[in-house]
């Protein structure tokens, strides 16, 4: 059974005032965590297909084709690891 | 640390990175000195009537960085140098962003002490070199024990201890098996930028911080943070584009192939000072060119569209 850990490579908290966080997929995977996010989530805005602005469940964040993405405001690890299992698996 | 106590002070600056920062919170609850910052203008100057004020006869140091790792601004060490001595102070330099970019000359400029990073001019990683007058530290204690430091170690069988005394300036200060390796690499990347002339690498990145400061006044929706004259400042720019965080910035640009900095750059306090959450830091060196600096700037305003 699949989990984030299979997608995700690690997960670094930011460096600022900012309590976001960014998630790096494993390179390998990328493509499918991209492609899984955006089956799930509403795009508010994209460019040139390298940044799309999202929302998922009141909760917006920014994905980057280079495959990372950047969730602002989580509040601990629980909860993006929750956000994560619901956009990826 | 053996030469500090109650009743004295040490003073920094506001600008400082949390390498000239934290070692001193650290060591003054250990010896009860007290730490004075130094204030730092809107425009990231150093407020040098402050820095000057706060000097007196019980500061023992004055630390400041030659040039600011957010910013790019030069202070003038020699001026705050000549009043920290007038005080009977010691005047310690960090030169971590100066001395891979510019010509220091440690003797013109009168510091006691000056340190400086490999990783930051071309060289490896977990090296640096501190710099110290002679006789400054003819009267100061080694820090570390072990080998090499010492010119005796001889028991005293009556006495049950041993007698130690200390080998000549530098092993006095280099304790155990150095990092040799890391001394090697350091060594030619000093050589390589010697050969390029510092003066050289002076003029090519204040040409590159100016053409850069000029292209980038060109968007409605970035602010530069810092001076922007690159008279007093070398190639560092912080900035930010309204409506994103700085860490948005650096991923955009990631996608790119341009890494740059996002986040406080290890200097906190600055970014309190510029009210600031965070800043993006866009950084040039002796590898960067004109052309890299233009496509900066067509990635920059492709952020426009967000």
């Amino acid at each position: 059974m699949a989990t984030i850990d299979d997608y995700v490579a690690r997960v670094e908290g930011t460096c600022g005032a900012e309590k976001d966080v960014i998630v790096i997929f494993k390179y390998e995977k990328k493509d499918e965590a991209i492609a899984n996010i955006l089956k799930k989530a509403t795009i508010k805005n994209k460019i040139a297909g390298i940044i799309f602005e999202l929302s998922f469940q009141d909760q917006s964040f920014r994905l980057y084709s280079s495959g990372k993405a950047i969730f602002r405001s989580i509040k601990n690890r629980e909860i993006l690891n929750k956000l994560l299992s619901e956009l990826l698996l | 640390m053996n030469n500090l106590g109650k009743g004295d002070e040490v003073l920094v600056s506001l600008m400082e990175h949390h390498s000239n920062i934290v070692p001193w919170e650290i060591v003054s609850k250990l010896k009860g000195f007290t730490l004075k910052y130094a204030k730092v203008k809107p425009d990231g100057t150093l407020d040098y009537d402050d820095f000057e004020g706060k000097l007196c006869g019980r500061t023992k140091i004055a630390c400041l960085s030659q040039v600011s790792n957010v910013t790019g601004v030069i202070n003038d060490v020699k001026r705050v140098a000549k009043v920290a001595h007038d005080n009977g102070a010691l005047m310690l330099v960090d030169g971590a962003q100066s001395v891979p970019h510019m010509p220091v000359d440690v003797q013109d400029l009168d510091m006691d002490f000056l340190a400086f990073s490999g990783h930051k001019m071309l060289g490896p990683t977990g090296i640096g070199a501190f710099y110290g007058k002679k006789e400054v530290l003819e009267k100061m204690s080694p820090f570390q024990g072990g080998g090499e430091m010492i010119r005796e170690v001889e028991f005293n069988q009556g006495q049950e201890h041993c007698k130690v005394s200390w080998n000549e300036l530098p092993w006095k200060f280099e304790a155990g098996t150095p990092n040799i390796a890391g001394a090697v690499g350091f060594g030619a990347a000093i050589k390589y930028l010697e050969d390029l002339g510092m003066e050289n690498v002076l003029s090519h990145e204040k040409e590159l911080t100016q053409y850069a400061i000029k292209r980038m006044r060109e968007s409605s929706k970035v602010t530069i943070y810092g001076p922007i004259e690159s008279t007093n400042k070398l190639g560092i720019i912080p900035f930010s584009v309204k409506g994103l965080s700085s860490h948005d910035v650096a991923l955009f640009f990631d996608n790119y192939g341009v890494m740059m900095r996002s986040g406080y750059h290890c200097a906190q306090p600055l970014h309190q000072v510029f009210e600031l959450e965070s800043s993006a830091r866009a950084s040039f060196y002796v590898y960067n060119t004109e052309e890299e600096i233009d496509r900066f700037m067509e990635i920059l305003k492709e952020l426009d569209q967000l």
